[in-house]
């Protein structure tokens, strides 16, 4: 089936180009951060995770996303997915594959990478996340393949593949829930240590990857006269509104326990978020943006004419999706970082080369996903006919 | 065919349970020595190192234990604040103790700079978190850096309450003013931390901060020798440590 991606028009290479030169101008930076250390991004002892671990846990959750399709399609039978549930599963399968070149890119000593599993320790988050997500990289690549190979050979696909599916379910949602306990486990980090943390990443996820998923069918609707029934994709509208509703929800009530309960631990992080602290600041417009485009889409989407309208669908996914990449793919990670354990506020904005690398990686999911789309998209064009 | 087949299943599930059975054993024989390190048996343990830090004694704008500290274990001096390491500094009372501090603090701490550095948790947030068991708790409540064993994935640094923990941000044997031989210097890209100077313990020496102090700020013991100095100067002092709702009861006390 691989062949499929080997053959295609002058845009398509054209694209493929595009993306190959902003991945070597990410390995050039990644080459310089190798050698210098990671003193050369914006990170410092007091905010010591940066724009790479935030976009890990991001990814983590679009992949997790998956399983909007899945569970409607393999669990209810829910036939207007049965074209776009490969998309989902591929998709999971690239932003994974960014996740781990994210914790790669982040650690200090990336040769040593293998001591994960030369020195398992179960007491670590970090272990068991490495072997969820690499397990959900294994299922969802071969879920995916699988029942695609089957509708090209036009067979029904073979028995042995349903254990795994529904295994990707709950593993979807452990992926997840384990890279929020990274972080709500930590005493002293008030904005992490939250029991709805893991809850809230779930939603802000089956809200945000949805989102980039009508987006993208969006796309190839346009571009390669992609065939979709609108009920899918009305669907997909539903599932992102209602988890972002929820997503926000959670939000909300992050801010009554913090507020009501007066406590300042409790409350400096969201202060620092959204008002900012001891004069520092820096992050304030990026929250007010997600919240207002956020909220601002669900207004859009609540209303069933706007929602049926595609131009505005898309509209609002963007900003669904722009507003979760800025709560969780900025806001969560840093606020965590302040105050610092010794009261003070430290501000962190990523360098130049931390921004070519993470521009580097996403050129790595982004081409995953162009080839493993382009081969979806032919063998179905293909079985169509 | 097929026998040929079912043998070749049956050598590779062989394989499979042979190589996991190991792999498990390994994890084991790990673990029982690590029960010994990282459980709260220190508490039974014959030695568990402390330290007092007697704060009436100290003086503003001394820093004879930090330069002491910093010359022994090779730690850098970099001008670039987001480089900077340091394995023991001063910071003000109310930062050190947020709460514990109230709107009128009495004059004696408001402005005074305190010490501080890795308070050797008995039960240490960095050690739970380490995916390498590079950071380490040892039978004498010390908690240890393996610099060869981190991944610098700077977990221990989220972790840690205190904000007790350096990463090595970029290369510091440049930034050393005087090398000292007898203490390994560090690469690029891992963690580190005071020590309670375990390489000076091993040669019955004091840690370094402790020697050089000329006002007796810090009495470094065995908390659980009850008749040790560290224990005297505890029961008749009311002592604090930091952040004790975190329950990670730390080994280092100040006299306010």
């Amino acid at each position: 089936m691989i062949e499929k991606a080997w053959s295609g028009n002058r845009n398509y290479w054209l694209w493929i180009l595009f993306l190959l030169v902003l991945i070597s101008i990410g390995i050039y930076c990644y080459s310089l951060q190798f050698e210098y250390g990671l003193g050369i991004t914006g990170m410092s002892n007091d905010v010591s995770w940066g724009v790479y671990i935030a976009q890990f846990t991001f990814f983590v959750g679009v992949a997790a996303s998956a399983v909007m399709l899945v569970i409607p399609y393999y669990l209810h039978d829910y036939k207007a997915f049965g074209k776009i549930v490969v998309l989902g599963e591929f998709l999971a399968v690239s932003a994974v594959l960014m996740c781990l070149l994210f914790i790669l890119a982040d650690m200090g000593m990336p040769m040593r990478v293998l001591y994960v599993i030369i020195h398992p320790t179960p007491n670590s988050m970090l272990f068991w996340d490495m072997l969820v997500l690499n397990g959900y990289l294994v299922l969802n690549m071969t879920c995916g393949w699988v029942a695609l190979d089957a509708e090209k050979k036009r067979t029904a696909p073979p028995k042995w593949i349903k254990p795994l599916i529904y295994l990707s379910i709950p593993w979807a949602v452990s992926i997840h829930t384990v890279t929020a306990f990274l972080y709500a486990g930590l005493p002293s980090r008030h904005l992490w240590l939250t029991a709805i943390l893991a809850p809230r990443f779930l939603a802000s996820a089956f809200a945000s990857g949805p989102a980039l998923l009508i987006i993208l069918i969006l796309l190839l609707k346009k571009l390669v006269q992609f065939e979709i029934a609108n009920e899918a994709i009305q669907k997909l509208a539903t599932i992102v509104l209602y988890a972002s509703i929820i997503n926000f929800f959670f939000l909300g009530l992050e801010f009554f326990t913090a507020f009501y309960s007066n406590i300042p631990g409790h409350m400096h992080g969201l202060v620092y978020l959204y008002a900012g602290l001891q004069g520092q600041h820096a992050l304030i417009i990026w929250m007010w943006t997600s919240l207002v485009l956020g909220l601002g889409a669900i207004v859009l989407l609540l209303i069933p004419d706007l929602k049926r309208e595609e131009n505005i669908l898309l509209i609002s996914s963007v900003a669904i999706f722009f507003s979760l990449w800025i709560d969780k793919g900025i806001g969560m990670v840093l606020g965590g970082f302040v105050p610092t354990p010794l009261e003070t506020v430290t501000e962190y904005s990523p360098s130049a080369v931390e921004i070519f690398i993470t521009l580097g990686i996403w050129a790595v999911g982004i081409l995953t996903l162009t080839l493993l789309y382009k081969i979806a998209l032919s063998v179905q064009k293909e079985a169509a006919a | 065919m097929n026998n040929r087949r079912n043998f070749l299943k049956k050598l590779s599930a062989i394989s499979v349970l042979g190589a996991s059975s190991f792999s498990l054993l390994n994890k084991f024989s790990d673990n029982t020595s690590l029960a010994a390190v990282t459980s709260s048996s220190s508490e039974k343990n014959k030695v568990r190192w402390g330290m007092v830090v007697d704060m009436r004694k100290c003086k503003d704008d001394c820093e004879l234990c930090i330069d002491a500290c910093h010359q022994v274990h090779n730690v850098p001096d970099f001008e670039n604040p987001k480089d900077q390491i340091k394995w023991i500094k001063k910071a003000p009372y109310p930062n050190l103790f947020p709460s514990k501090n109230h709107q009128y603090p009495s004059e004696n701490v408001k402005s005074k700079p305190f010490l501080t550095f890795c308070n050797h948790c008995e039960h240490p947030p960095c050690v739970r978190v380490c995916p390498t068991k590079a950071t380490f708790k040892k039978p004498d409540g010390i908690v240890e850096m393996d610099f060869h064993r981190c991944i610098g994935c700077r977990f221990c640094m989220a972790a840690c309450p205190y904000g007790e923990r350096s990463f090595n941000w970029r290369d510091s044997r440049s930034a050393i003013p005087n090398i000292d031989r007898s203490y390994p210097t560090r690469q690029r890209g891992v963690v580190e931390k005071c020590n309670f100077c375990s390489e000076r313990l091993a040669k019955n020496q004091k840690p370094a901060c402790v020697e050089v102090c000329p006002e007796k700020v810090l009495t470094f013991g065995n908390l659980n020798d009850p008749n040790s100095e560290i224990r005297e100067i505890l029961k008749s002092n009311q002592a604090s440590v930091r952040k004790p709702e975190l329950g990670a009861k730390p080994s280092v006390f100040y006299i306010l």
